[in-house]
């Protein structure tokens, strides 16, 4: 049977750029594919016999997406190289950042950068608003936005935003193509959530804008944790600074209650197949995380540490991430040089020489 | 996409079932949001009735994203609202639905039937070394995509550090040869909004300022807009006070730190970063990382990377003593403003000087001129 060689590239609605080539044999099966990000920065050689406090500001901007972990990953590794251990606030308070993070990021990829693969904008036109209405009702009885009426001034917005034939974002994509399985009604809901999630986070984010002073990239971890807390006092983080933390913590909670679990559940429903594709080699790595009694006993994460081999699910294998022989990076499908010839090191031995070899653009 | 006649905003906000009366609420709050006095509302409203909406092509270099991430928080006005309403964001990698040569398509069309139409918005930047292939999209490098798409464009914004001045990956040794857009076009007008990432509301206001006039909006002589990038974070810094009385931040736990001390012996960039941050602040308001405790970065100004460290204060200027009294402290402040900023951080300026960059950055205090052209 021929083949057939399909490539995405841009992949969007990520961070960063990735191509993707597929090739399909004859019924339109993929049997092998190829994935390549095609940007590359060399921020390991940039960090280079610089100030080791200064790591994690560019760490941080590896991604401006899931911003601030790579600088917390950044800023524990000096940490355990020169022996220091924070206070139990200061972890404290980056749990309840990279938690902000975790809950904003998991709501954004699922409404703004993947929704439109599940989503037909275009089909959302047909939807009956009193039908979309107790479909709303019944996923999610008591989020407050469902009313005939609410979806019936979106239906016309969405309506009259079509019909200008200036679809800006949506422009030329896949509307009608019957991999979407979503009713129109259905859709038509994902489509005021997706507005409502984009309202929503940039409310959550404040969490960080408190603590690390902005979002993206909050400055807040130097020195344990930067911000004082001292609760008395009108300059520091205060009762005040703390009750709008728990403000926007229980509004995310409702959020994540309310709206984005029962859509994904929902939107699932629709869409059994994918349960059984992806999930890569089946190998699965957690470094764990959210401390409880510091960055050293890992037994006390609330994310626990541990490895997953062949999908086997009931075992999890414990991992010491300074064993040479436990954590190795590979280069073997990367464009990379390592000395002598090797293939993997472990990220302490691990050196960054770019050594690209693949198709020269034109 | 079709090739309609382009709506005006005012005839887009009306199918959308909004009335006069809540137009020109809108207009009122824009016109304030764009720090513009209330007599220009008329303007504003003229231009929201007679412009079409303008299509953006946003493109993506090398960066991490933070630019698309900083502008969807935006508060006033909100993202949906530029998004829907006011631009047509035609291409944006990070947002759009079309993905592979479906979306190159998109460009291309752009570029071939609204020649000179169209408001090009570049994050990040285009490496040059090794034939420009450290980024690529669709197969062909960054770099020609920018300069094709740049050629028929009607202007730049150049949003970030990375756009605007090469920010973390054109640090030493810049190993790919990262070079910001003003350096790569020249025959284009380009607005720089740096800063890592921009304040999400000096991101919409220069992109509403630009829509609603027509015209860039006055940039100092770094090609920023004066209306954001006028006075240095110190200006205007809440801690200023105690730097004028030589209270110090000296550790992270210190008194001093619960007091809110000034943290420019915690390294703090504030007195020599041109940005809104202590003026409009971060996200809608409620902080900015001086306030929050953390010293500024710097994240706005050129070759930031390359002025750590982070945690040494700029320079060995001498500073105010804590035996001072206020009257001593508050002449040697005013003295040092007399002469510029140059004199206030002699060394600093060069330290520059040794990273290559030769030019100072001494106060350019001229006040933004209004907007009654």
């Amino acid at each position: 049977m021929s083949t057939r060689r399909v490539v995405v590239d841009p992949v969007t609605r990520i961070e960063g750029h990735l191509r993707i080539e597929a090739m399909l044999d004859g019924s339109g099966v993929i049997g092998d594919a190829i994935s390549s990000g095609t940007m590359w920065r060399g921020i390991e050689l940039i960090l280079e016999g610089r100030d080791p406090r200064d790591a994690w500001a560019f760490c941080e901007r590896i991604c401006g997406v899931c911003t601030t972990v790579h600088a917390l990953a950044s800023v524990r590794a000096v940490e355990d190289a020169i022996g220091t251990k924070v206070p139990r606030n200061a972890d404290i308070i980056r749990n309840i950042m990279f938690l902000t993070q975790y809950v904003q990021d998991h709501v954004i990829h699922f409404y703004h950068l993947h929704a439109l693969d599940w989503v037909d904008v275009v089909s959302a036109l047909k939807a009956d608003p009193d039908a979309t209405s107790k479909l709303a009702h019944a996923v999610s009885p008591r989020w407050p936005k469902s009313s005939p009426g609410y979806f019936r001034d979106l239906l016309t917005t969405l309506k009259n935003f079509v019909e200008s034939g200036q679809l800006g974002i949506f422009a030329n994509a896949y509307w009608g193509h019957p991999a979407y399985k979503l009713p129109p009604e259905a859709n038509l809901m994902a489509v005021a959530h997706y507005l409502e999630a984009l309202e929503w986070q940039k409310e959550v984010i404040k969490i960080h804008t408190v603590f690390g002073g902005k979002n993206p990239h909050p400055n807040y971890l130097v020195g344990g944790m930067a911000s004082a807390i001292a609760l008395q006092s009108d300059q520091a983080i205060n009762i005040e600074r703390l009750n709008m933390v728990r403000g926007l913590i229980n509004e995310a909670i409702t959020i994540v209650e309310q709206l984005y679990l029962p859509d994904l559940l929902a939107i699932a429903g629709f869409y059994p197949e994918w349960t059984q594709i992806g999930g890569g080699l089946g190998n699965y790595l957690c470094y764990g995380d959210l401390p409880q009694d510091g960055i050293d006993s890992p037994e006390a994460f609330l994310f626990p540490r541990g490895a997953i081999l062949d999908r086997n699910l009931s075992e999890v294998l414990e991992v010491d991430p300074r064993d040479p022989e436990g954590i190795r990076e590979e280069i073997t499908h990367s464009w990379y040089d390592y000395p002598e010839g090797k293939q993997a090191l472990h990220p302490w031995e691990g050196t960054t020489r770019p050594n690209y070899t693949g198709p020269e653009p034109p | 996409m079709e090739n309609k006649p382009r709506e005006t905003t005012y005839e887009v906000l009306r199918r959308h079932g909004i009335d006069r009366r809540s137009f020109l609420r809108y207009c009122t709050m824009l016109t304030a949001a764009m720090g513009l006095p209330g007599s220009m509302v008329t303007q504003v409203v003229q231009a929201m009735e007679s412009k079409p909406r303008i299509p953006v092509i946003w493109l993506h270099g090398l960066e991490c994203t933070c630019c698309t991430e900083s502008f969807i928080r935006s508060s006033h006005p909100i993202a949906q609202d530029i998004i829907l309403n006011m631009i047509s964001l035609d291409y944006d990698d990070t947002l759009q639905a079309a993905a592979g040569h479906q979306a190159e398509e998109i460009r291309r069309r752009l570029i071939e039937e609204h020649p000179g139409e169209y408001l090009l918005a570049v994050e990040g930047n285009a490496p040059t070394k090794d034939g420009g292939v450290y980024c690529t999209v669709a197969g062909q490098t960054f770099l020609d995509v920018l300069l094709e798409t740049a050629e028929h464009a009607k202007a730049i914004v150049a949003w970030g550090s990375c756009a605007s001045n090469g920010c973390v990956q054109a640090a030493h040794p810049n190993p790919t040869g990262a070079t910001p857009v003003h350096e790569l076009i020249h025959d284009k007008p380009v607005i720089n909004v740096p800063g890592c990432p921009p304040i999400a509301e000096v991101m919409t206001g220069v992109l509403t300022y630009v829509l609603t006039f027509d015209r860039l909006p006055e940039l100092d002589r770094f090609g920023r807009p004066k209306m954001f990038y006028g006075h240095r974070v110190h200006d205007k810094c809440q801690r200023r006070a105690f730097f004028d009385a030589g209270q110090f931040v000296e550790q992270w736990d210190d008194d001093g730190a619960r007091q809110g001390w000034c943290l420019y012996k915690m390294g703090c960039r504030g007195p020599m970063t041109y940005n809104a941050c202590s003026s409009m602040k971060w996200n809608n308001g409620v902080s900015f990382p001086i306030s929050s405790g953390h010293g500024c970065l710097g994240c706005s100004e050129n070759g930031f990377w390359d002025n750590g460290p982070f945690y040494q204060h700029l320079a060995g200027v001498p500073l105010p003593g804590i035996e001072s009294t206020p009257d001593t402290i508050g002449k040697i402040a005013a003295a040092a403003a007399g002469v510029g900023v140059a004199a206030h951080f002699g060394s600093f300026i060069a330290k520059r000087a040794l990273f290559g960059e030769g030019r100072d950055r001494q106060a350019d205090t001229t006040p933004a001129k209004g907007d009654e052209a």
